[in-house]
C-alpha cells in the first residue's frame, strides 16, 4: 500500500463472558505492528456493543475471539446485525477453539475466514491485507 | 581412562574448549541460544560447580521437612499416590454428576468441578442476556438445588472435591457446606477446594466482579469461615495455572500465585486473623507446561519459596502453614488442533513433570481440548494417563528422584531467586492489588505472551504438527466432540423458577437485606449471612446482585 493510504481499522472483540483473551489481545498487537488501527473492545461485550463499536469506529474489519462454546450464537447474530446496518461489507473473522464443523458453518452465514488455535499472525495480517485491498479495487 | 589419572578434578573449562567445541566443529549446535520455554539460558552441561552455593541441608533437605523442596510430605507417592482429580462440568447439574460417576467408576480419587459462565460471573440463568452461555463451559448452579443434585449419591465425606469458583466463591463454599449439612454430613469430614484466587482473575482469566480491595475481603471471610465449620477444607487454592496458559513465564507465575496468597494472609493479619490459623488451609494449583525440568524445578523453587515467606516474612511457627500442597494440570494452552492425537504424547510428558515435581493432585487435559470440553471417551485416556505414570513408568516409587540433579538444583535456585526479586518489586508497588490496578502484572504477562507468539513464528520455537511436520490431519481418531445439548437453557431456567415459586421469599429477602447490611463493613465476616440467604434458597445471582450494589464492578483498562 501507498503511504497515503489510511491505515486498516480493525475491531477486536470478545463477545458475552467469556475472560480468555490471550489469543485476543496477540492478534490486536500483531496487527497493530503491522500498521493497522485496533480497537480491542475488551471482554465482556454483548453484540449491540460489538456492532456499535464497528460503526463507530467505521472499521474495515471485525474480528470475534470466542473460547466459550458460544461462537455460533455470537457470530450468527453478528453476521445479521451487520446486515441490517448495511455493514456486510465488514471483513468478520472469527478465532479461538471452534471445531471445524462450526468454522464451515460459520462461513456459510457470512463469517470471512476462522483461524483456530495455531494460526500466524503473518497469516491472519496477510489475509486481512489481501481481502481489504481487494475490496478497495472491487 | 588416562585422563581421570592425571586430572581427577573436574576440569570443566578443559572439557568445554577442547570436547565440547570439537564435536561442535563436527555438527553445530542445533540451537543457537538454548534457553527454557520460559527464556532462562541452558549450559551445555551442569556440574558441581553449579550448586556451589546450594547447601544441602539449607536448600534442599528431606521430604516432609522445611523447606520442602523436595515434597511436602515423607513418603510421598510410595505411600498415598496423588489424586487423579480430572474436571468436569456442562449441562446440568444431572449432566456433570454424571460425568462424576463415570470418572470414579474409570478410577479418578477426587472431583473437580467447572462452573459455566453465568455461574462463575454471578448471574442467574434466568439472565435476559447472558443465557445462551447456559451449561455450556461447565454447569449451571443457581441455587443450593442445582448443588445438591450435581452431588447426588456421591459421598462428601469421603471424596475431596474441588470447586472451580473465584468471583462467587462464597457463595459456592456455602452451598457446599449446606448441601453436606442437609444431608446430615458434618462439616469437619469435608475435604476439597474452592479456588476463590480472585487476584488471578484481575491479572489472567477475566472472571471478577467486584473490585480487588472487597474481593480480597470476600477471600478472607472465606478462610476464617472455613477454619471455623470446615476445618479440614481449603477455602483458597492460589493459582499460577490460569497466569501461565495466559502467557507469563515460570518465574512469573510462581512469583504472582505466591505474591496473591501473601496477600490474601496479609489481609487476615490486618483484621487481627493469625495467619497460622489460616496458612495449614491455603493449597496451590500450577501449570504444568512443556518444558519438562524447567516444570520440575519451578515446582520445588515454588514449595521452597513459599515455606521461606511463611516462615521468615509472616512469622508462621506452625510448620503446616510452611508447606504447600498443591494440585496441578497439564497446560491447556500447549494443546494443538493440529494433529491432535499428538496430544496424548504432551499431556504424558506434562503429567510426569508434575510428579517428579511431587504434585499431589493432577489433571491431565483431554486431547480433543483444543476444540471443545472433553467427550467421554478422551477424558478416559486422560486418567488412563494417569494410571500408566504411577502404576507403569516406575516414577512414583522414589522419593524426587531429581533432586541432587546439577541442573536440576541450580534452576530451582534459579527460579526461586528471580520470583523472589519479583515479588520484592511488587512489595515496593505496594503489593499486588495496586501492582494490578496499575496495570503492571497484566503488560508483563501480555509481553511474554507476545515473546512466545513471536518465538513460534520466527520457528524459533517448535511446535510438532504447527509450524513443524504439518499435514492436514485434524482426526481425533474416532473419538466425537463434545456436543452442548440445546435444551439445558430452557431446563434450567425452568427448574430456577419452580426454586423461586416455592421458597419462603421472606426468608429470602430478609437474609439478602441483612447481608446487604454488612456488606460495607470490610472487616465483618459475611460468611454467615451468605450462608443463610443459601439456606433460603437465595440464588448466585441475587446474593452476587446485593454486593454489586454495595461494592460495585470493576472494570478495568485493557492493556496489549
Amino acid at each position: 500500500m501507498s503511504e497515503h493510504t489510511p491505515p486498516i481499522k480493525v475491531v477486536v472483540a470478545k463477545p458475552g463472558l467469556d475472560g480468555h483473551d490471550r489469543g485476543a489481545k496477540v492478534v490486536a498487537r500483531a496487527l497493530r505492528d503491522a500498521g493497522m488501527e485496533v480497537v480491542y473492545t475488551g471482554i465482556f461485550q454483548s453484540p449491540e456493543s460489538i456492532l456499535r463499536a464497528v460503526i463507530q469506529e467505521d472499521a474495515a474489519v471485525l474480528g470475534l475471539s470466542s473460547l466459550s462454546g458460544a461462537h455460533m450464537e455470537y457470530a450468527v447474530d453478528l453476521c445479521r446485525m451487520l446486515r441490517e446496518n448495511d455493514r456486510e461489507d465488514v471483513l468478520f473473522l472469527v478465532g479461538g477453539t471452534i471445531p471445524d464443523e462450526d468454522a464451515a458453518r460459520l462461513k456459510s452465514v457470512g463469517v470471512s475466514e476462522v483461524f483456530g488455535p495455531g494460526a500466524r499472525t503473518a497469516d491472519i495480517i496477510a489475509y486481512i491485507e489481501d481481502r481489504v485491498r481487494a475490496a478497495a479495487q472491487a | 581412562m588416562d585422563e581421570l589419572e592425571t586430572e581427577p578434578a573436574l576440569d570443566v573449562q578443559r572439557w568445554r574448549e577442547e570436547r565440547l567445541a570439537r564435536d561442535y566443529e563436527r555438527v553445530p549446535p542445533r540451537r543457537e541460544q538454548p534457553a527454557t520455554l520460559s527464556g532462562i539460558p541452558i549450559a551445555d552441561v551442569y556440574t558441581p560447580a553449579d550448586v556451589e552455593g546450594i547447601d544441602p541441608a539449607r536448600d534442599i533437605g528431606l521430604p516432609g521437612e522445611y523447606p520442602y523442596t523436595r515434597g511436602p510430605h515423607a513418603s510421598m507417592y510410595r505411600g498415598r499416590p496423588w489424586t487423579i482429580r480430572q474436571v468436569a462440568g456442562f449441562g446440568q447439574a444431572e449432566d456433570t454428576n454424571g460425568r462424576f460417576k463415570y470418572l470414579l467408576a474409570h478410577g479418578e480419587t477426587g472431583l473437580s468441578t467447572d462452573f459455566d459462565l453465568p455461574t462463575l460471573l454471578g448471574y442467574d440463568s434466568d439472565h435476559e442476556i447472558y443465557r445462551r452461555e447456559i451449561g455450556k463451559i461447565g454447569v449451571a448452579v443457581d441455587t443450593v438445588v442445582d448443588m445438591h443434585a450435581l452431588f447426588d449419591g456421591i459421598p462428601l465425606e469421603d471424596v475431596s472435591t474441588s470447586l472451580t469458583i473465584n468471583a462467587p466463591a462464597a457463595v459456592l463454599l456455602a452451598m457446599y457446606r449446606v448441601v453436606a449439612d442437609e444431608r446430615g454430613i458434618a462439616g469437619s469430614r469435608l475435604t476439597g477446594t474452592t479456588q476463590n484466587d480472585i487476584l488471578k482473575e484481575y491479572t489472567a482469566q477475566n472472571e471478577f466482579i467486584f473490585p480487588p480491595v472487597p474481593s480480597v475481603e470476600l477471600v478472607v471471610d472465606t478462610m476464617e469461615y472455613g477454619a471455623e465449620v470446615m476445618p479440614r477444607f481449603n477455602p483458597l487454592n492460589a493459582c499460577g495455572y490460569h497466569i501461565r496458559d495466559a502467557g507469563s513465564t515460570a518465574v512469573q507465575e510462581v512469583a504472582f500465585t505466591i505474591a496473591a496468597g501473601l496477600c490474601y494472609l496479609e489481609a487476615a493479619r490486618e483484621r487481627g486473623i493469625d495467619p497460622d490459623r489460616l496458612a495449614p488451609r491455603v493449597s496451590f494449583f500450577w501449570n504444568v507446561h512443556n518444558d519438562f525440568l524447567e516444570e520440575v524445578s519451578k515446582l520445588r523453587a515454588a514449595r521452597r519459596l513459599w515455606a521461606r515467606m511463611m516462615r521468615e516474612r509472616l512469622r508462621c511457627s506452625d510448620p503446616r502453614s510452611w508447606l504447600m500442597r498443591a494440585h496441578c494440570q497439564t497446560s491447556g494452552v500447549s494443546l494443538t488442533a493440529q494433529q491432535p492425537i499428538n496430544n496424548v504424547a504432551r499431556t504424558a510428558i506434562q503429567a510426569l513433570a508434575a510428579v517428579f515435581g511431587g504434585t499431589q493432585s493432577l489433571h491431565t487435559n483431554s486431547l480433543d481440548e483444543a476444540f471443545a470440553i472433553p467427550s467421554e471417551a478422551a477424558i478416559k485416556i486422560a486418567v488412563r494417563t494417569q494410571q500408566i505414570i504411577l502404576h507403569e513408568s516406575g516414577a512414583a516409587d522414589v522419593v524426587d528422584p531429581l533432586g541432587g540433579s546439577y541442573y536440576v538444583e541450580s534452576l530451582t535456585s534459579r527460579i526461586e531467586e528471580e520470583a523472589a526479586g519479583l515479588i520484592a518489586r511488587i512489595d515496593d508497588m505496594g503489593g499486588m492489588i495496586p501492582a494490578i490496578e496499575t496495570g503492571y502484572v497484566n503488560q508483563l504477562i501480555a509481553d511474554s505472551a507476545w515473546e512466545q507468539q513471536l518465538a513460534l513464528e520466527r520457528d524459533e520455537r517448535t511446535t510438532v504438527g504447527v509450524n513443524a511436520f504439518t499435514d492436514d490431519d485434524r482426526s481425533t481418531g474416532g473419538i466425537e466432540l463434545h456436543q452442548n445439548d440445546p435444551g439445558v437453557a430452557e431446563r434450567q431456567i425452568a427448574r430456577l423458577a419452580d426454586v423461586k415459586r416455592s421458597r419462603e421469599e421472606r426468608r429470602v429477602a430478609q437474609a439478602l437485606r441483612e447481608l446487604e447490611a454488612v456488606a460495607g463493613d470490610l472487616h465483618h465476616n459475611r460468611m454467615p449471612l451468605i450462608e443463610e440467604a443459601v439456606r433460603a434458597r437465595a440464588t448466585v445471582g441475587e446474593i452476587c446482585d446485593v454486593l454489586r450494589s454495595v461494592w460495585g464492578e470493576y472494570r478495568p483498562s485493557t492493556v496489549f
